[in-house]
């Protein structure tokens, strides 16, 4: 009992992409910006970086410490809840692998907190083993303020509210819990291959 | 940060067409009759969606404009964007009596209510005014006394939409006011502001940063950034500013 829009044909379909793009999404090619309120602007002499919550004992890096982590160059394709997708975005970021490294933890779920009391949580297993970075760079240049700068979660295999802009550290939590827009009815975990973008779907 | 969830599935309906209205020469409304509308809070979106025979399917999101008083009415303004796969078929194709898929309400914390009191500052740069229209129009049919003021920034004063509306609303005397900037035309004889909003026009208009107004800030991305950047400058609480922003991004 599907619904056909009538008159609707859409734009011609690129069957060599169509693998590449989630259901619903459309491709981009400048970088859209979406963000509840004003811009942060935290200077990096202030900038920290903290590992919080269920662990043996926190962890916390300055710009300065943050920046002599080992970093990685990860090209992937990113989707917003928004509908778009933008394909082989290049970052550069520390692995939040080597952020959680010596930590002690029996936590399963992790909330991101940010600048400007953004938060967003995720597994724990979905930032680990490769799968998430603090980036710092975006297309080779420091990440602009205005995308996440000075350094954003990435977490390109969820949809990108997930990948929290200005993002100030982990806490790590034993249950899952809501953050920013998942209060507000957004999914709880928001894989764009199984187009979780609402609760409940 | 409000931990009150409305968990609740989101389920695709279909609305039909009942008016369409020439808002501008780019813009058109588009009043849906949705049975059993769940209701929404003025600032809310709707998704979308789009299928073809072949089982194609494109999703975008609006924002509703409407009152949450209008019951199952409930309107969207598209404006068409010239290469946009969704906005053509919606602003061109889709005739009274069509009928459309959607669901919503999403969103819960650009959104205003009377019950939230003011003042209010309300910022629009184009269709950005769209969820700003939502919040008047469920002000005005609260009859709502709320401190009000819109700063509006169009082209021209013929890409400006609800322009009679917004009149009429001034008009009401009831503590709104509505201010207009057009940016690259103005008519013989324009009084308003004539140039982009920025630093002295936010501090002309705006409430002081001492009377704590809510601030809900909705545009283009260039607009949004520079209006929420000067009025935090300006001594307004980066909490009491919230933003929407509207990209060209293929809708």
């Amino acid at each position: 009992m599907t619904f056909i829009s009538r008159a609707f044909r859409g734009r011609p379909r690129d069957q060599g992409q169509a693998g590449r793009l989630p259901p619903g999404q459309y491709l981009v090619r400048d970088f859209p910006v979406l963000s509840a309120g004003p811009t942060p602007r935290t200077p990096l002499i202030d900038w920290t970086f903290s590992i919080t919550g269920e662990v043996d004992k926190l962890k916390n890096w300055t710009w300065d410490e943050f920046r002599k982590l080992p970093t990685q160059t990860i090209t992937r394709d990113i989707h917003c809840v928004t509908k778009w997708s933008k394909q082989d975005t290049v970052w550069e970021g520390v692995s939040v692998d080597t952020l959680l490294e010596g930590v002690d933890t029996s936590a399963e779920y992790v909330m991101a907190f940010s600048d400007g009391g953004y938060t967003t949580n995720l597994p724990l297993e979905d930032v680990t083993g490769g799968k998430a970075w603090v980036a710092f760079n975006f297309d080779g240049a420091p990440l602009e303020a205005e995308h996440g700068g000075p350094a954003r979660l990435l977490v390109p295999h969820l949809y990108f509210w997930k990948s929290a802009k200005w993002v100030r550290g982990l806490q790590l939590m034993a249950k899952d819990e809501p953050g920013f827009w998942e209060t507000y009815g957004y999914h709880m975990y928001g894989d764009p291959w199984r187009e979780q973008r609402y609760s409940g779907d | 940060m409000a931990r009150a969830a409305v968990q609740r599935r989101l389920t695709w309906r279909l609305g039909r067409v009942t008016r369409r209205i020439d808002e501008t020469a780019r813009a058109k409304s588009l009043v849906l009759n949705v049975p059993d509308w769940p209701g929404h809070r003025a600032g809310q979106h709707v998704d979308v969606r789009l299928t073809a025979p072949d089982g194609y399917q494109a999703e975008r999101s609006y924002s509703i404009a409407s009152a949450p008083e209008d019951g199952d009415q409930v309107a969207l303004t598209v404006e068409r964007i010239e290469d946009g796969e969704v906005s053509p078929y919606l602003d061109d194709e889709l005739a009274e009596g069509d009928q459309l898929e959607l669901r919503g309400p999403i969103g819960g914390y650009f959104v205003w209510s009377t019950d939230m009191g003011g003042p209010l500052l309300l910022v629009a740069g184009g269709s950005g005014i769209c969820p700003l229209m939502a919040m008047l129009r469920h002000r005005a049919a609260r009859q709502s006394h709320v401190p009000t003021r819109l700063l509006y920034s169009s082209r021209s004063l013929d890409d400006v939409i609800y322009r009679k509306e917004l009149d009429s609303l001034a008009g009401r005397a009831d503590g709104l006011e509505v201010f207009h900037t057009l940016t690259r035309s103005q008519p013989a004889g324009w009084s308003g502001y004539s140039r982009r909003i920025d630093r002295d026009m936010l501090a002309e208009v705006a409430f002081a940063p001492a009377q704590d107004p809510l601030c809900m800030v909705c545009g283009p991305t260039p607009l949004v950034e520079a209006v929420a950047t000067t009025l935090v400058e300006l001594g307004h609480a980066p909490e009491r500013v919230k933003t929407e922003r509207f990209g060209p991004t293929g809708g």
